[in-house]
């Protein structure tokens, strides 16, 4: 008989800090598609006799992210380093915290399936990246690896989650709601594909009501949200397929294969790496004064959670509207423009979410970046909603413009794409409709509603899209009244 | 007789004045080189055509406006060699490192060409500074210039040694336990250890951070004081510099020590002074007082822990700063290895001799897990007592006198054999380490034809004390002409 398996389910989160320059030194922290190793000084070399020399930035993003995910910081801290070799590692150690971070104790709400889930945040902390290797095909097979240190230096905050997730699909959801975080908060760009966002799992399972933790796997390798839900999808049942058959499940270190679509075993608990972290005797300790974290604190922008109810509530809006436009404050403050440039926040929502948000996507770029300025829409929205411009019209006009830039309002007089709601013009057409389709005029007096539409669709068509279609539907029905 | 027998302020008034130039000091800095150090073996690498060409520069300058330049233009001085020097290669004495050329050079390096001060070349040295002998360079063996079949001191020996032999006006060191302070009391030439902080560590090779300064070796007081001027002070490259104002420190020579109170610890003195050495220090201890100074005995009872926490401490910062010498882009290759572990193993085995391969082994051992609170965590409790030993005393006196070292230079060979031995010649220096206050050794007197140095430990950034009772010291003694050569001259004109 089947037992029943509860997943306990913590994410280790790495994300590079959106800061100028590099944690020690001031080569920049932007390095992609920088020739290798250009992006690189004696400090991020590691040279002998080269010193770190701390990013006021990168501890200032970083605090703000803990504040943000309502951590608290500490008025001491220090960082120490992580010893361990490996080529990509230039100086042979890593300069991380270790038993004071910068931050402790915080949340994350996130929402999954609609429910709301509250996730503890063990820590927020401050490390440097490491440079990469390139390797000719697979590193296994490889004759070579090329370093490459571009990347050694770059600031990295570890967002150490507590195991407080159940189930593998709260996995992605956690961890988009920490994306959408990190990305109001301006402090990380979210590309998992490039790796700016990494997300390591660790998955145990105990039995449904038990406190009993079992063996913790952690897993590695996952770049996508996908591949998070996946592999942690894959090891409930690999764990589950073992306890089942009573047997034990192994503490170790598993990485996610995209391509077998399994996660395959990397070290074992025995092998696990001694780190031998001391404090790093290179940095001064921080005392983080009061008013600093309260002014960061002060700063601090209005978050996706707190943003979609305020929209939702100042603007009725759906709750999916609510989402997709605080997806970015860069496209909630486009949606707000739109509003404030007149048009009805509702039809506006529509309009944004809808109509641009698909022609956006399609071209793969934000709203806030498309050639459509808010104002120009709220026009657009405004002739719609005062049936000056019929709803096709204005979806077509509003996929010219987002292609040329032209003025959306400007397009429809110039082009007299107005809608007509002259009812002499309309009921010319509607006689038009009538004579030509006879059928469905006899059909819709014999109480077929549906040959109405084939009448209004000639109208439209013969209006080339203009006719106010609303009024075409009432003219047809006076001229064709059931007995 | 040789220009280099000159004191800096002596060089830099002839040069002012014409009576020589810079291309003839250097000259005559290369002179004493090429004569003595095939067997004194100080210099591991000499730069001659850059430092004459650089010298001829100076000299048109001086010739253009010869006031207003600091008194290390054109004066000859030279590295120890875990010092970054910009495009010469700078190897720490390790095979891991050769044919390493720094793209950069150290701040105190930069700080001193600033000056107008120029390079002569790089000493030799304890490989990665870790070592009291200088016998454990990696190329070559440095004799101490009094009597060559004994050690010169180390780590700093190839500094101490070119001050001594006349090859170079001044040298920088390192102290990481005395590293400065012990060859310059074997050779006879006053080494300043600056408080921690007050110099930069920028382009110092590091052998354990929170311990190692750089500190200059000159002839005398004055000159010691003049560069530490010009290397002391903040430098942004590195956080645990001293935002502190740099004291004038040549405004302290010559202040006497009357009315100084000056503490004469008894822990250190039944660490088995040597009796020649502990005349020398008796004699120091009376012109003092002579001189206006009150003696006061003083305790500092931790030093007796003080040895084991610094070989706990060293060894465990040292297995972390030497892991950057992996083999991927310094030292003797792979041998061939098929995979990372024995890669890395062949480099640093080749790499590495025996003294640094047992800190490592040390450092890495008492960092692990399990070990690292009974370790490394006691020994920072150590350091702490023994800091605050000296806050103390630091509250009744205004410095500290000791010899610096138990002994005057030991044989060559002598201690190599036992480490403990060896470890015990740093017991007088390593406390001021351990508490990053401000230290000097001078030249007080002989034991047995060989100099010994009596050390004056200040407070924390108290650099200015010491060079003040330094300062009576040496004039009391009266030696610092007394070179090893003019002494043996001396004794065969007799």
């Amino acid at each position: 008989m089947s037992r029943q398996w509860e997943a306990v389910i913590g994410l280790e989160v790495h994300a590079q800090l959106l800061t100028e320059s590099k944690m020690f030194c001031g080569c920049r922290a932007q390095y992609l598609g920088l020739p290798p190793n250009s992006n690189t000084c004696p400090v991020c070399l590691g040279l002998p006799g080269t010193l770190p020399v701390m990013n006021r930035a990168a501890v200032e993003m970083t605090i703000r992210t803990a504040l943000a995910l309502n951590c608290e910081i500490p008025e001491f801290t220090k960082f120490d380093r992580k010893n361990y070799f490996y080529p990509d590692l230039p100086k042979g150690y890593q300069i991380s915290q270790y038993d004071l971070p910068l931050s402790l104790n915080g949340c994350l709400e996130f929402e999954v399936g609609g429910r709301v889930v509250r996730a503890g945040i063990t820590r927020v902390h401050l490390e440097e990246d490491a440079g990469t290797l390139h390797h000719a095909g697979e590193i296994h097979t490889s004759s070579f690896s090329l370093v490459d240190l571009n990347r050694a230096g770059v600031p990295l905050m570890e967002i150490v989650g507590e195991p407080d997730l159940r189930h593998p699909e709260e996995a992605p959801a956690y961890l988009a709601a920490l994306r959408q975080t990190l990305m109001y908060l301006g402090v990380n760009d979210g590309n998992m594909e490039e790796g700016s966002l990494r997300c390591d799992a660790n998955i145990s399972l105990r039995e449904k009501g038990s406190s009993v933790l079992g063996a913790k796997v952690e897993v590695k390798n996952m770049n996508s949200f996908r591949s998070i839900q996946r592999a942690l999808e894959f090891e409930f049942q690999r764990q589950a397929d073992l306890l089942e058959q009573g047997r034990k499940v192994a503490q170790e270190t598993r990485g996610w294969s995209d391509l077998e679509q399994v996660t395959v075993s990397q070290r074992s608990k025995e092998e696990a790496q001694e780190y031998r972290y001391f404090p790093e005797p290179d940095l001064p300790p921080l005392r983080v004064a009061r008013d600093y974290v309260e002014r960061i604190r002060e700063a601090l922008p209005e978050l996706p959670r707190a943003k979609r109810v305020r929209l939702r509530e100042s603007y009725s809006l759906a709750e999916d509207q609510a989402r997709v436009i605080a997806e970015s404050p860069e496209d909630a403050a486009y949606f707000e423009a739109v509003v404030e440039a007149g048009a009805d926040p509702r039809s506006a929502a529509n309009w944004q979410v809808q109509n641009l948000q698909a022609l956006c996507n399609a071209s793969k770029i934000r709203v806030a970046d498309c050639r459509i300025p808010p104002v120009a829409l709220a026009r657009l929205v405004q002739l719609v909603d005062q049936d000056q411009v019929s709803g096709v019209v204005a979806k077509d006009v509003l996929a010219e413009c987002f292609v040329s830039g032209d003025a959306p309002a400007e397009l429809i007089a110039s082009r007299g794409l107005a809608q007509v709601s002259d009812q002499r013009q309309l009921r010319e057409l509607v006689e038009q409709a009538v004579t030509a389709n006879s059928k469905a005029a006899l059909d819709y007096q014999a109480g077929n509603d549906k040959a109405l539409n084939a009448l209004v669709g000639f109208v439209m068509a013969a209006s080339r899209g203009k006719a106010n279609s609303k009024m075409v539907s009432q003219l047809l029905r006076e001229r064709l009244p059931r007995s | 007789m040789s220009l280099l027998d000159l004191s800096i302020a002596e060089m830099a008034r002839g040069l002012r004045d014409r009576e020589f130039s810079s291309v003839e000091l250097v000259e005559a800095a290369y002179q004493q080189i090429d004569r003595l150090d095939g067997e004194l073996g100080a210099f591991l690498r000499t730069t001659r055509d850059q430092a004459l060409a650089q010298a001829s520069v100076c000299d048109r300058e001086l010739a253009v406006s010869p006031d207003g330049r600091g008194e290390l233009y054109g004066i000859p001085v030279a590295y120890k060699d875990v010092l970054c020097t910009q495009g010469v290669e700078t190897t720490a004495a390790s095979r891991i490192l050769s044919g390493f050329i720094p793209p950069y050079s150290a701040t105190v390096v930069e700080r001193m060409e600033s000056q107008g001060a120029i390079a002569l070349g790089k000493l030799n040295c304890d490989e990665f500074a870790m070592g009291s002998s200088n016998e454990n360079s990696a190329f070559q063996q440095t004799r101490n210039p009094w009597a060559t079949d004994r050690v010169p001191g180390g780590s700093s020996g190839g500094s101490a040694v070119a001050v001594s032999a006349r090859m170079a006006a001044a040298t920088l060191g390192s102290d990481t336990g005395g590293s400065i302070r012990l060859p310059a009391s074997f050779c006879g030439v006053v080494g300043v250890k600056p408080s921690y902080g007050r110099v930069s560590r920028y382009g110092l090779i590091a052998f354990a951070s929170s311990l190692d300064q750089v500190g200059p070796l000159t002839k005398t007081v004055a000159d010691s004081a003049l560069v530490l001027g010009a290397i002391a002070g903040e430098d942004p490259h590195d956080a645990t510099s001293s935002q502190a104002p740099v004291a004038s420190y040549q405004d302290a020579i010559g202040q006497g020590v009357s009315g100084l109170r000056v503490g004469i610890p008894k822990e250190y003195l039944a660490m088995g002074i040597e009796p020649g050495v502990r005349r020398v220090f008796d004699q120091a201890a009376q012109w003092l007082e002579a001189e206006g100074a009150r003696l006061v005995e003083v305790s500092l009872p931790s030093t007796e822990y003080a040895l084991a926490a610094y070989y706990v401490i060293a060894p465990a910062e040292v297995s972390s700063n030497l892991a950057r010498m992996d083999g991927v882009r310094f030292g003797p290759g792979f041998g061939g290895a098929t995979n990372l572990g024995d890669a890395y193993e062949h480099a640093r085995h080749q790499g590495f001799g025996g003294e640094v391969r047992r800190r490592i082994t040390l450092g890495t051992y008492v960092l692990s897990s399990g070990y690292y609170d009974a370790y490394y965590l006691r020994a920072q409790k150590v350091r702490t007592l023994v800091a605050q030993d000296f806050e103390r005393v630091f509250s009744e006196v205004d410095c500290v006198i000791s010899p610096t070292a138990p002994t005057a230079a030991f044989r060559l060979g002598e201690r190599l054999a036992d480490p403990l031995a060896m470890y015990a010649t740093d017991l007088l220096t390593l406390p001021a380490n351990l508490a990053g206050i401000s230290g000097i050794s001078v030249p007080a007197g002989f034991s047995d034809a060989l100099p010994v140095g009596l050390q004056v430990l200040g407070p924390y950034l108290g650099e200015a004390t010491c060079f003040r009772v330094a300062a009576q010291v040496e004039a009391a003694a009266d030696i610092w002409r007394v070179g090893p050569e003019t002494a043996g001259a001396a004794e065969e004109g007799v």
